[in-house]
């Protein structure tokens, strides 16, 4: 079944790229809390170009499809609906593993404009992952109906990252979400997450671990997260890095979509 | 006002507790962290299954239904609330 | 670049690392670590979310509704009533003109066999066989799924299907199983296939094995057609012909909640014995409701269930409809291969209240549920044609004038058909989310005795009480 799959998505990958060269490639993964819309953010991008199986190993779907912006060939992958990146279910686990080791260029992070705390609690997450993250304010027309105002410039600045408010229902906005990843994947907006500052008790041991282990942590991996679950007694990061590090070996350190999939 | 600590599950309906203490162990207990239930968060009963069980939780602006086990597990501090409400749970009759 | 040599660095160190910290500390940490991340949320919220008055909370009028204790149960009832009755009689005018559209181009494909001289059995195989379950497939199938997906879709885009799983997870609780297994088993009213991979949504591995094992139970689109003729040519036939379709979507109710029963009896059992263990942390969001897309949904549910499981569905229909005319067709000693096996399973079937014919359209029938009365009527009319599907009195003539079936023999097919074993793609399906021959082992032998005990001791308590 995973192999099976592997194969697949490794030939479709080549036989994309092949007529499509003069488009740069660029792989997004799509998170957000359950309920939120994020699959109407999927199909509403993608339209009807897009084709699911399972996470390689994981009874888990996967879904992935294409969409193209000012000439820029997106790869755009569902993730599993989460409320959190700690690893407790295998959804969660699946999620995490492809932000933090498949490494997308960028990450959409679907929120629900009419609960954005418990939104905010992925966005933050996901943003001490990586700082390569645009979110999707969705579900402003629900929003608007329940009266719930949100000041969208505000909350951009608060979390250094853009912010796109959308209803992908009407398929309002979506040009500028789009807009929105590829300038975050261009680099042509630099995005400077603010982190959450953890109590002083934490943040020393987060200091001391961070220094210990961030000349052993593999290039593109944030130290200060690795830390972070090390401290959360998250015993599966230790069991992802290193399965992530068997299948590295063999290859030369191509951290793109391939490996991610070859993770089991 | 007094406040009294009470399980979650026996937070009748239509009242607001403050999470005190998670009793829940293990991966029950950062499920539940998950969810938002940290000491000093707000959860309000919804309702209850027609069954009486799972109950409907407004935690952090979602509605979650959690089972009795796990809600024995939460202890909230509420105001209290007047006497004649069971503390079971608003066991409201059939057809008013 | 990271060195190849400090792999075992890194993992020591992490290790190391790991194992230092005391576990007290750990929980403790965890907690302050959760907690931080969510009291930044809360400021920023804070900061960034303002309210403009007050709104009337809908969704909890709603749910005062459709979740009381009074009105909960009763609503999803009539609602499930309602599906099936608009599955039941909206079906019944597109699949005639299927039927006569198709069975149209049986004559012309006759006709061109003829003129081009073929052989018989050429014709028969191909057309006979072949084309002809092809035809009833789809004709009788292809209506109600047609109705039944995007109306399960609705449900699924308002957000109703959450509040099922609420107002029934005690029910499922008490069978040691997860709430989320009843939406598990209303996609299995469309396709057992397809509820069984809706099982995913139950993260916990043993709660997930209940539901796909126990999914057959629910009547698939394949198997519904034959629940809905017979009902409606046994139980409807009692009463006035105006209130034929509610009588026999009454009876298909009653099937329903019967399937649904043994699935809960069945859920317990297994958490008794093979599947013994704790229940696992349940959690179900209750979202908001939310109007549905009836564009995306008619897309979706025709794209994606339709026409999904139309095809798979065809694709097993030829070959079975082929090899079933065939085995009604070759004969030894003057008896077909088909009335030979029939013979030889005749006793057996007479206890469960059937017959051989019976049984081997069952067994024809693994590929697909679908095609189990087709066989069978392939079978009785034995010169291997088949009746049009149309016409509920030249059926009644073949079931009760000449082949003797009374109101037991057809409980006795709609309770077998019911519970017995899942059709060929759905145990393929078990076999891949399970990746254990064990368990699809498990879930072709388990429904199919509780199909067998069933029958049985309806048939024997029948007999005994004299009703039949």
């Amino acid at each position: 079944m995973a192999l099976l799959n592997l194969a697949c998505s490794k030939k479709s990958c080549r036989n994309r790229s092949v007529p499509q060269n003069q488009f740069l490639r660029l792989t997004v993964a799509l998170a957000g809390n359950p309920n939120t819309g994020k699959s109407t953010v999927f199909n509403a991008l993608t339209g009807l170009s897009q084709h699911t199986g399972n996470w390689p190993g994981k009874t888990v779907q996967r879904a992935e499809g294409n969409f193209y912006h000012r000439n820029k060939h997106f790869t755009l992958v569902d993730l599993p609906g989460t409320y959190s990146l700690f690893a407790n279910s295998v959804d969660e686990q699946v999620a995490r593993d492809y932000i933090c080791f498949a490494r997308p260029d960028v990450t959409v992070v679907v929120t629900d404009a009419t609960c954005l705390e418990r939104n905010l609690n992925l966005v933050l997450q996901v943003m001490e992952i990586t700082p390569k993250v645009v979110v999707c304010l969705n579900l402003m027309d629900e929003a608007e109906r329940k009266k719930i105002c949100v000041d969208v410039e505000l909350l951009s600045s608060e979390l250094g990252v853009p912010v796109v408010a959308t209803a992908a229902r009407s398929g309002r906005c979506l040009d500028k979400l789009m807009d929105a990843i590829d300038d975050v994947a261009s680099g042509r907006i630099k995005t400077s997450p603010r982190l959450v500052a953890y109590d002083s008790e934490i943040e020393q041991l987060v200091q001391k671990i961070e220094l210990k282990i961030s000349p052993l942590v593999p290039e593109g991996l944030n130290p200060r997260w690795v830390a972070l679950r090390l401290l959360d007694g998250d015993r599966s990061i230790i069991d992802s890095l290193q399965r992530y590090l068997r299948e590295g070996k063999n290859s030369s350190f191509h951290w793109g979509e391939e490996r991610a999939l070859c993770i089991r | 006002m007094n406040t009294k600590t009470l399980a979650l599950a026996q937070l009748p309906v239509g009242h607001t507790g403050r999470i005190d203490t998670l009793l829940a162990r293990g991966m029950t207990r950062r499920r539940l962290l998950d969810l938002g239930l940290i000491p000093g968060a707000e959860v309000k009963t919804i309702r209850r299954s027609p069954a009486g069980d799972p109950t409907a939780y407004l935690i952090r602006g979602t509605v979650i239904a959690l089972r009795e086990e796990v809600a024995r597990q939460v202890l909230v501090h509420t105001k209290i609330y007047s006497s004649k409400e069971d503390s079971n749970g608003s066991v409201k009759p059939c057809m008013q | 670049m990271y060195q190849v040599s400090s792999h075992g660095s890194l993992n020591n160190a992490l290790d190391e690392i790991y194992g230092s910290l005391p576990p007290e500390e750990k929980n403790a940490l965890r907690d302050r670590i959760a907690g931080g991340i969510y009291s930044s949320a809360e400021r920023i919220a804070g900061k960034v979310v303002s309210r403009k008055g007050k709104q009337i909370n809908w969704d909890q009028k709603i749910d005062d509704v459709l979740t009381s204790r009074c009105l909960g149960i009763p609503v999803m009832l009539l609602l499930l009533g309602v599906v099936l009755w608009l599955t039941v009689t909206g079906a019944n005018y597109p699949s005639q003109i299927l039927a006569s559209g198709l069975f149209r181009i049986e004559d012309i494909l006759t006709g061109l066999f003829v003129q081009a001289g073929a052989p018989a059995w050429l014709h028969g195989l191909l057309v006979e066989g072949a084309y002809l379950s092809l035809a009833w497939v789809v004709s009788v199938m292809l209506p109600p799924m047609a109705i039944f997906f995007p109306l399960f879709t609705i449900m699924e885009d308002l957000g109703y299907l959450p509040r099922v799983a609420f107002n029934l997870d005690k029910f499922f609780r008490r069978a040691g199983a997860h709430g989320k297994q009843s939406l598990t088993m209303s996609m299995g009213f469309g396709c057992n296939a397809a509820g069984v991979i809706s099982c995913r949504i139950i993260e916990s591995p043993r709660e997930r094995l209940i539901a796909v094992l126990t999914n057959s139970f629910i009547p698939c689109n394949g198997r519904f057609p034959t629940l809905i003729i017979l009902s409606t040519l046994f139980m409807g036939g009692t009463v006035a012909a105006s209130f034929r379709s509610a009588a026999a979507s009454l009876v298909v109710v009653g099937l329903v909640l019967t399937g649904i029963t043994v699935t809960l009896l069945v859920s317990r059992l297994l958490t008794k014995t093979l599947l013994r263990g704790e229940p696992s942390f349940f959690i179900l969001e209750l979202p908001p409701y939310r109007k549905p897309q009836v564009g995306r949904i008619i897309i979706r549910s025709v794209l994606d269930r339709t026409l999904f499981v139309l095809g798979r569905a065809v694709v097993v229909a030829v070959p079975a409809g082929a090899l079933t005319w065939i085995l009604a067709n070759t004969f030894i000693n003057d008896l077909s291969l088909l009335s030979h096996a029939a013979g030889f399973l005749d006793s057996f079937g007479r206890l469960l209240g059937m017959d051989g014919f019976i049984l081997m359209a069952f067994i024809l029938g693994l590929p697909a549920n679908e095609i189990v009365l087709p066989i069978l009527l392939m079978s009785y009319v034995s010169a291997g044609t088949m009746v049009e599907p149309e016409s509920l009195a030249a059926l009644h003539n073949i079931l009760v004038v000449q082949n003797g079936w009374t109101w037991l023999t057809a409980l006795s097919v709609m309770l077998f058909s019911l519970l017995h074993y899942p059709c060929g793609t759905t145990l393929l399906t078990i076999f891949k989310e399970t990746r254990s021959l064990k368990w699809t082992l498990i879930a072709l032998l388990m429904p199919l005795s509780v199909a067998l005990l069933v029958t049985f001791t309806l048939t024997q308590a029948a007999r005994l009480l004299g009703l039949a």
